[in-house]
């Protein structure tokens, strides 16, 4: 088996919420319980996916690893070695093996510098080249995100290009830094459906060619599941189920996948099932329900069991981890 | 009963660089509890056939020929004052892309359903449009009394419900939907999705929903309109559409949709962009992008042509010459 990337053990990341005077006198605070304690390993050059429902903390989680935030309790490892403590100073000369691509091409690109700007500035930040060696670098990289030739986009600005080709740029700049580890936070998800292939394509193209590993993080479970190795869901900020993304697709086990599964559209107009959708909607992350988390919406709750104790995560068979009390 | 029958509708922009020809040539028919799904990439013009068929076109747009006849009465030469008391609301009703941000944030839900009943239906009093908000909101699923809140107080997804209740606030016959699942998580989205549905089959509505998603179509629609740049590039019977597509855009629209349940296989996009619609290409604007283009397609727009019973596609490829 390959060796982990990224490891995070016990990660938590809790946001305490601005209160009222009265209830600053009483001297409790409530918290925003984003990411509440999970586990998870990346393994070497493997592309793993993150879904879930928004509010379920997949974001969070992404920021977490790569440390643009801090956590509130855990651990997270990079190549083996501990992170969770290290000054930014520190950080700053991992910043080049791991980078984030965000989700809007058009709130991440700063509207006043050009796209040859844009795609050399990881470059100029982190010292990594000057001059010409800046130049062939850009150039190269504009090739594999398939902004060619290189020369009629390189003096344009972000408002001069289509949403597609912004999100290459985002794309670009990631990799332009020959990064070990990237992030995607739903990098195809303000796209048209016709041109978000193209985008994902050029991605797992760099991260194979970057011999990287990749977390991609996303709702649409239909895509995660081509894109990816392995895939994790994530309700109120757990990992529930986790294994192969085939598998996750095919035989999934825990009732939330089931659901989320069940409300994938189909692109097929004979297949339009009239089955129940989950009713409801994610509880509240500030006070999220006792026992197992899903409990309050679950079709297959067995009793007092999920009420009260919160179910593990357990090895159901190999590879595959199920956080459900209909597997203990 | 057909409901709504459109025929070469045509709507441009008019702006200081010339014309936006966004809608080029658009013919559908629509029958009484039918829907239709109008699928596109961005800027093919999905957008403004809806804007058109209210007639709510932004500045510099206008319906500059064509026809829609709304109960066999063409709508065009309508006056701003007859489209609001005869089809507006009543007969057709839109439901705005992002209906998250349709909502006037400073007032409550019921002021805002009640002066949507009010201005269209002047003589209901406030008292019978309250009632009528209630009962609504309790068809789309939502406690009746949440209609008290403000918009703030609402998820998206009770936001998307409560605006599907204020579309059909005046009993309309037509209910326009415009993307209405993105920014909708998974789960709501099926939601919501499902409410359309039910809602289009116990009221008899004529539906047309606009979605770049096919998916989304595929799970309420019966027929199909796939549009790309202007023109409509096939259209008929949904089952068949998706069995057989015939023109080569539909297919390769088809195609992009990874689906959960088919074996893994690599993506597909469809190369290229759509054509900036102020200097549209010549002949079939699809023909830049087309696998199979041949010299008649640089040439001349293939006619609409129906192939099969109600099945038109333009494209030299099956029409023939």
């Amino acid at each position: 088996m390959e060796k982990a990337i990224v490891k995070v053990e016990g990660l938590k990341k809790w946001f305490p919420l601005k209160t009222g005077f009265l209830q600053s006198l009483t001297g409790k605070t409530l918290n925003v319980r984003a990411v509440d304690g999970i586990s998870l390993e990346i393994k070497k050059k493997e592309i793993f996916g993150l879904a879930g429902e928004s509010g379920s903390g997949k974001t969070t989680t992404g920021k977490l690893i790569i440390r643009l935030i801090d956590p509130t309790k855990g651990k997270i490892y990079f190549e083996g070695k501990e992170i969770t403590e290290l000054k930014e100073s520190e950080m700053k000369l991992l910043r080049r093996r791991m980078q984030i691509i965000f989700q809007d091409p058009y709130e991440s690109l700063n509207p006043r510098m050009k796209v040859s700007d844009l795609i050399a500035e990881p470059l100029r930040v982190l010292g990594l080249s000057r001059g010409k060696e800046t130049i062939e670098k850009v150039t190269e990289i504009m090739n594999a995100i398939g902004l060619t030739p290189p020369e009629e986009f390189l003096l344009r600005y972000p408002h001069e290009l289509s949403g597609g080709q912004r999100q290459r740029v985002a794309v670009g700049r990631a990799f332009v830094v020959n990064p070990d580890f990237v992030v995607a936070d739903e990098p195809v998800s303000m796209l048209d459906v016709s041109i978000r292939a193209s985008i994902l394509k050029i991605i797992i193209s760099l991260v194979d060619t970057h011999d990287a590993s990749f977390l991609y993080i996303s709702h649409d479970l239909a895509l995660s599941r081509h894109m990816c190795d392995r895939i994790g869901i994530m309700y109120l900020g757990k990992i529930m189920e986790k294994t192969a993304s085939d598998r996750i697709v095919k035989e999934p086990l825990h009732p939330y996948t089931e659901e989320l599964i069940k409300a994938v559209p189909l692109p097929d107009p004979t297949a339009r099932r009239s089955a129940d959708v989950l009713k409801g909607e994610i509880p509240s992350p500030v006070n999220p329900p006792s026992g197992c988390r899903f409990h309050t919406r679950c079709p297959k709750y067995i009793g007092d069991i999920c009420k009260q104790k919160e179910p593990p995560i357990t090895e159901v068979s190999k590879e595959h981890y199920v956080a459900c009390h209909l597997y203990t | 009963m057909v409901v709504l029958n459109v025929q070469g509708l045509k709507t441009y922009y008019f702006t200081r660089r010339g014309p936006v020809r966004a809608v080029e040539e658009v013919n559908f028919q629509l029958e009484k509890g039918d829907g239709l799904g109008l699928a596109g990439e961005s800027g093919c013009g999905k957008t403004t056939v809806a804007l058109s068929l209210l007639k709510i076109l932004p500045l510099g747009g206008r319906i500059v020929g064509g026809k829609i006849l709304f109960k066999g009465e063409d709508i065009v030469p309508f006056s701003e004052n007859k489209m609001r008391t005869e089809v507006r609301w009543g007969g057709i009703s839109l439901i705005f892309q992002g209906a998250m941000n349709a909502f006037n944030p400073v007032y409550k839900v019921s002021d805002q359903i009640v002066e949507a009943i009010r201005t269209h239906e002047k003589d209901v009093n406030k008292k019978e449009a309250l009632q009528r908000g209630r009962k609504l909101f309790e068809m789309v699923g939502m406690e009746p009394k949440r209609i008290n809140n403000y918009p703030h107080e609402f998820s998206g997804g009770m936001k998307q419900r409560a605006m599907i209740a204020m579309a059909l606030a005046c009993n309309p016959d037509i209910l326009i939907a415009d993307e209405p699942g993105t920014a909708l998580d998974v789960i709501v989205q099926a939601q919501v999705i499902r409410l359309m549905k039910q809602l289009k089959d116990k009221l008899g509505l004529g539906m047309i929903m606009i979605a770049h998603d096919l998916s989304m179509i595929a799970e309420v629609c019966d027929k199909l309109a796939i549009m790309y740049a202007g023109y409509l590039a096939e259209y008929g019977d949904i089952v068949k559409i998706f069995k057989e597509p015939m023109h080569p855009y539909t297919r390769d629209l088809i195609e992009a949709f990874p689906s959960i349940t088919s074996e893994k296989h690599s993506l597909i996009s469809i190369p290229g962009y759509p054509p900036d619609l102020l200097k549209p290409p010549s002949g079939c604007r699809f023909h830049p992008r087309c696998k199979y283009a041949m010299d008649i397609c640089k040439k001349e727009q293939p006619p609409f042509a129906e192939i099969s019973k109600d099945h038109y596609v333009a494209c030299y490829l099956v029409g023939g010459k």
